[in-house]
């Protein structure tokens, strides 16, 4: 992988069509994120920074410019291959948590892996380690409608971590939680980052999140604003 | 492909925990299309009841294994009769007398109870014959007259009972009327109309006499197809297949008919499916942004959801087969009396229908809700590959 990057993005440009006209999301974004990186993309509502984040993570595609996400050009991939990239590669945290709501905590950790080629065995040990990270290995049998939100959004957290990606993609995680599980599951986040090496990636405007980022990218009006490494 | 399978597995995994994590909606659903399911196996069943009954009945009462028929005789063309009738082949005698083919004359005559006036076939048969269940050994009692046998609709429409004696009339060969009276022998019930309305049966002898037509016959009624020889000129041989044609075809009317009635019931089922799924895929869309988040296609979100639907038809067949199977069987035991009998209808029919349920009945109903159910559920997931996933993980109406 060239130069430990995760990520690469060269005059990113997203628009979208809004009636007759076009809205512009992303003006030509130019952003290097390495392996191992804390980061986040910050900025107000239609700042772009969902719109930067769902094309990072193939689910959307750019208008113009490059965005290279592992190596693999997300513009030049078809579904199926976007697909196996966010299945092998990725890991998603959502604000909502996006549970399966008719799933155990057990079975919704499990879900990546039942896409991967892992046995029975091998998929037990795993989802109970991953559990194990966020705390809730005795929850294991519960279902989401079972737990408190900040709960569920760490088995959102495991769910995203269970198959090791390289890539974790955070869109405000916090923003449903109160003070003290946001800082729980950051810290978490943050823990999993150190030892695991997992790249993360948020996009939020939380002073909580902001907090514990270890890098500051800022986005206004669809524009790479400041960058800042701490 | 191993991959295939163990996506399909997966997919098959996910559709049941959802729908049975659905709940009520599922299981409303599922008892509907149950209904469909017991309701057409009971009403097919009765159609393939009475297709195999009116064949056995047939078998028993009229045709044998097969005939063969003068060449002249069109049993819907009463003007035929006259000149429908040949000397009965040499190498039938030996078959005849071994009780493997029987004899039939028949001519037209006209019947007089209480002093009225009805047109009739007589029909000749050898009382000692054994190939139809004919009570023809009854025609061997000796009183005076000639005796005969009918059917009991022929009984009940013209007012007859065992012991009466009533009057007929006849033309012989070369066209001269006669008459006598005729004993009735017995009274016998059966389902085929063609033995039993307008029919009177007399000893084969007798009729022989009466129309000068000396060991001539109309029909010739075998009892094994095996035995079939060369066709005998001034004779045609008539398949037990081609006999039964018509039955067949009556049948085949009805299935169409009854096909309309099973349509609707399934649409009923199959709408409420469509619904259902109309509206998951209307509420669950963060559902779908977060499989294809996790790594499906949208393809395989469309699959997921296809076969959640048509999962309804499998739970459907499991649910229709507890209270299903009890019911049928106790339908098939006790049958459905339609208050009538045959000759009200003209066709084959018995009093009580007993349905029959074969496996290929069975399994083709199950295929084809399962078919139908797929398709149903096939059809609103579509919407879900011309999903934008980003807009569906934030729930978005699209």
């Amino acid at each position: 992988m060239e130069n430990n990057m995760i990520i690469t993005t060269e005059k990113l440009t997203k628009r979208f069509p809004m009636g007759k006209t076009e809205f512009t999301a992303l003006k030509g974004i130019d952003l290097k994120l390495g392996m191992g990186e804390f980061a986040g993309l910050i900025g107000p509502s239609g700042s772009g920074k969902t719109t930067l984040l769902n094309i990072v993570g193939s689910l959307d595609t750019p208008t113009e410019g490059k965005a290279l996400v592992l190596n693999q050009s997300i513009g030049n991939l078809n579904a199926k291959q976007a697909a196996r990239l966010r299945k092998e590669q990725l890991g998603f945290i959502f604000q909502s948590y996006n549970l399966l709501q008719v799933h155990t905590v057990f079975e919704n950790v499990e879900f990546p892996l039942l896409l991967l080629k892992y046995s029975t065995t091998e998929r037990k040990k795993m989802v109970m380690d991953a559990l194990d990270w966020v705390g809730l290995t005795d929850k294991a049998k519960q279902k989401p409608s079972q737990l408190s939100g900040g709960e569920c959004q760490r088995v959102a957290i495991a769910r995203a971590m269970v198959k090791k990606p390289s890539l974790v993609l955070a869109d405000e995680p916090t923003a449903n939680l109160d003070a003290a599980n946001s800082h729980n599951i950051l810290q978490t986040m943050e823990k999993l980052n150190q030892e695991l090496k997992t790249t993360f990636l948020f996009a939020t405007h939380d002073e909580k999140v902001i907090g514990y980022l270890k890098r500051k990218i800022f986005l206004k009006d669809g524009m790479l604003d400041k960058d800042e490494i701490l | 492909m191993a991959q295939n399978i163990k996506n399909m597995k997966l997919a098959i995994k996910l559709a049941f925990k959802n729908l049975i994590g659905a709940g009520l909606r599922t299981w409303l659903n599922v008892i509907v299309l149950s209904f469909s399911f017991v309701i057409i196996i009971a009403a097919k069943g009765i159609l393939v009841g009475w297709d195999r009954q009116a064949k056995n009945d047939m078998t028993d009462w009229e045709i044998g294994e097969g005939q063969y028929w003068n060449e002249n005789y069109d049993p819907f063309d009463a003007f035929t009769l006259n000149d429908a009738h040949a000397a009965i082949p040499t190498e039938f005698k030996s078959d005849i007398k071994n009780g493997d083919m029987v004899p039939t004359l028949i001519t037209q005559g006209t019947i007089y109870p209480e002093g009225r006036m009805i047109s009739i076939l007589l029909k000749g048969i050898p009382p000692q014959q054994t190939l139809l269940k004919l009570p023809t050994h009854k025609l061997d009692t000796v009183v005076g007259v000639i005796p005969a046998i009918i059917g009991s609709n022929m009984a009940r429409s013209n007012k007859l009972n065992i012991g009466d004696y009533v009057t007929i009339r006849w033309r012989d060969v070369n066209g001269t009327f006669d008459a006598t009276d005729i004993f009735i022998a017995d009274i016998f019930t059966c389902n085929v109309p063609t033995v039993d309305a307008s029919q009177v049966w007399l000893p084969l002898d007798s009729l022989q006499s009466m129309t000068l037509l000396k060991d001539e016959a109309t029909i010739l009624t075998f009892a094994n197809e095996e035995n079939i020889q060369q066709t005998p000129e001034n004779w045609t041989l008539k398949t037990f297949d081609a006999l039964v044609k018509n039955i067949d075809d009556m049948i085949q009317t009805k299935s169409v008919g009854q096909s309309i009635f099973y349509g609707i019931l399934l649409i009923l089922a199959l709408l409420a499916i469509f619904d259902t799924q109309v509206l998951s895929i209307f509420r669950r869309q963060k559902e779908i942004g977060t499989y294809v988040a996790l790594g499906f296609t949208k393809y395989q979100v469309v699959g997921l959801f296809t076969i959640e639907g048509a999962m309804h038809a499998i739970l459907a067949a499991i649910v229709g087969a507890a209270y299903g199977i009890p019911f049928l069987l106790w339908f098939a035991k006790t049958g459905i009396s339609l208050g009538a009998s045959s000759a009200d209808y003209g066709i084959v029919m018995a009093e009580t229908m007993y349905p029959v349920y074969s496996l290929g009945l069975v399994a083709g109903t199950t295929l084809a809700v399962l078919l139908a159910t797929s398709v149903v559920s096939y059809w609103p997931s579509r919407k879900i590959a011309k999903m934008n996933p980003t807009e569906a993980l934030r729930g978005k109406l699209q």
